[in-house]
């Protein structure tokens, strides 16, 4: 579904992907985990070319994104992306903020758009604020109508970019909740997470990153349960 | 003058010789017609100016190098140089040498050309103050640049340049009154005349407090809209 082939980026002096390979397989949800500045969520961010990589290669369902040819926008309407800061729109209610991409992108009719809306409104149990704008709504509201945002335009992919981390302690579990629902539906995820309850129960695989490469990957179980890397045991070791 | 007296403002005519106050009250619909003037003037600078402004603003916010440099060179030479020395040089300078130019039409151009200028640098102000995030997120649903600014980004920097735009509005019909200098019959021009004739300073207070009626509805109408638009 996504191979990512020898990826590099550098921010100025900073070089913070050193080589990244990395593939995700339909249906799998893949949780990243690793210490700031490991360069999970520059790979995340490059995955939907929020970023652009300075080396290597993307592909989507065998569509090289990094091929100066590629439609990207084609590609991202194939992405969904969950932001940390949940990013939306503020001068739009709830409704419109998901309806407006399938409405002004893909040509939807304003009626099927919000049906469609309103069954992910359920799905995330927030039909109730339809119509009001997202300054009424709370941090895990907000989130779970950016992930039924993002859902809206019905993605073969999610990307979720420490989905959690802005979030009261008090309602990381229902954006949680959301997001096994759709692993449990058979998304293909990719999660950058530093629940490392969620990516050990939900989690098909989980990569360790540290210094912009990729240290240890595994199953949930010999990751944390048997790390052979000593950086993956070090950085467990402070986490959990 | 028996009105006068009859309201109790009889001390009046002690202060002002040669009841100068009459000279409003004689001149008064010579004096709206001027204020018409400089609303209309305003208004057709105002719409060009907003026009500019927003291709200013944009071009100082795009990779295209030439576009930057013209925007910026643009908005450089406005904001750097006295309105009144702009009006003199398009009138006597440059206009006549691309048309048989008039005072109304120069003035028009003159403000239109300020006022461009200083909105383009709220404009810009206004799209920079919306949070990156949101473009990101726009782009992230397959939205192309184009329709995250239409459909995200523009919208929110309205909003925001709202209260900047409203000032630049204020400003500008103020200003207007430059392009007396060049004989367009507005408010401050008819202001002018009627004093040369009379010397009654009375006629200042009238123009005073024409400006003031119209610069106050500017910013109430401001206002509403501003409330309008709030989402909470």
């Amino acid at each position: 579904m996504i191979r990512v082939v020898n990826l590099h980026k550098s921010f100025g002096h900073l070089h913070v992907l050193r080589g990244v390979n990395f593939s995700v397989a339909p249906s799998e949800v893949v949780c990243v985990i690793g210490p700031s500045g490991s360069g999970k969520s520059t790979l995340l961010r490059c995955i939907n070319q929020l970023e652009k990589a300075d080396s290597g290669h993307i592909y989507i369902d065998n569509e090289e994104l990094t091929h100066p040819k590629t439609d990207i926008n084609k590609i991202r309407q194939q992405v969904g992306m969950v932001f940390q800061l949940f990013n939306l729109f503020p001068h739009k209610t709830t409704l419109e903020n998901i309806t407006l991409a399938p409405i002004k992108i893909k040509g939807v009719d304003k009626a099927a758009a919000e049906e469609l809306a309103m069954e992910l409104l359920r799905k995330v149990g927030l039909t109730d604020k339809a119509h009001v704008y997202p300054n009424k709504l709370s941090g895990g509201q907000k989130q779970r109508v950016a992930i039924a945002r993002a859902l809206a335009m019905q993605p073969k992919v999610m990307l979720f970019d420490e989905p959690t981390s802005a979030l009261d302690p008090e309602m990381v579990g229902e954006v949680l909740a959301v997001m096994q629902d759709l692993a449990v539906e058979g998304m293909t995820m990719v999660v950058v997470t530093h629940e490392m309850g969620f990516a050990r129960e939900v989690g098909d695989r989980v990569v360790f990153m540290d210094e912009g490469v990729i240290m240890e990957e595994g199953t949930p179980e010999e990751i944390f349960n048997n790390p052979r890397n000593p950086r993956t045991r070090s950085f467990l070791s402070k986490v959990l | 003058m028996p009105g006068l007296e009859l309201f109790g403002l009889g001390f009046l005519d002690s202060i002002t010789s040669q009841y100068g106050y009459r000279v409003v009250t004689n001149n008064i619909g010579y004096f709206l017609g001027g204020a018409w003037y400089t609303v209309f003037i305003t208004a057709i600078s105002l719409a060009i100016g907003m026009v500019l402004g927003l291709f200013a603003g944009l071009g100082k916010l795009t990779s295209n190098k030439f576009l930057y440099y013209l925007s910026t060179a643009y908005i450089d030479f406005f904001r750097g140089t006295p309105l009144f020395v702009q009006i003199f040089l398009l009138y006597f300078g440059v206009l006549p040498m691309i048309y048989d130019n008039d005072p109304v039409s120069s003035a028009i151009i003159a403000l239109g050309l300020n006022s461009g200028a200083y909105i383009g640098e709220i404009v810009r102000a206004g799209i920079q103050a919306v949070d990156v995030g949101q473009m990101e997120a726009a782009r992230s649903l397959g939205m192309n640049h184009r329709q995250a600014m239409t459909y995200v980004i523009l919208p929110q920097a309205f909003k925001i340049v709202i209260p900047p735009l409203i000032n630049e509005f204020i400003a500008l019909l103020k200003d207007s009154s430059l392009v007396s200098a060049i004989s367009v019959a507005e408010l401050m021009h008819r202001g002018d005349l009627v004093f040369a004739n009379t010397y009654q300073a009375w006629v200042f207070g009238a123009v005073a407090v024409i400006y003031f009626i119209m610069t106050k509805t500017i910013s109430v109408i401001g206002d509403h809209v501003e409330r309008r638009l709030a989402t909470d």
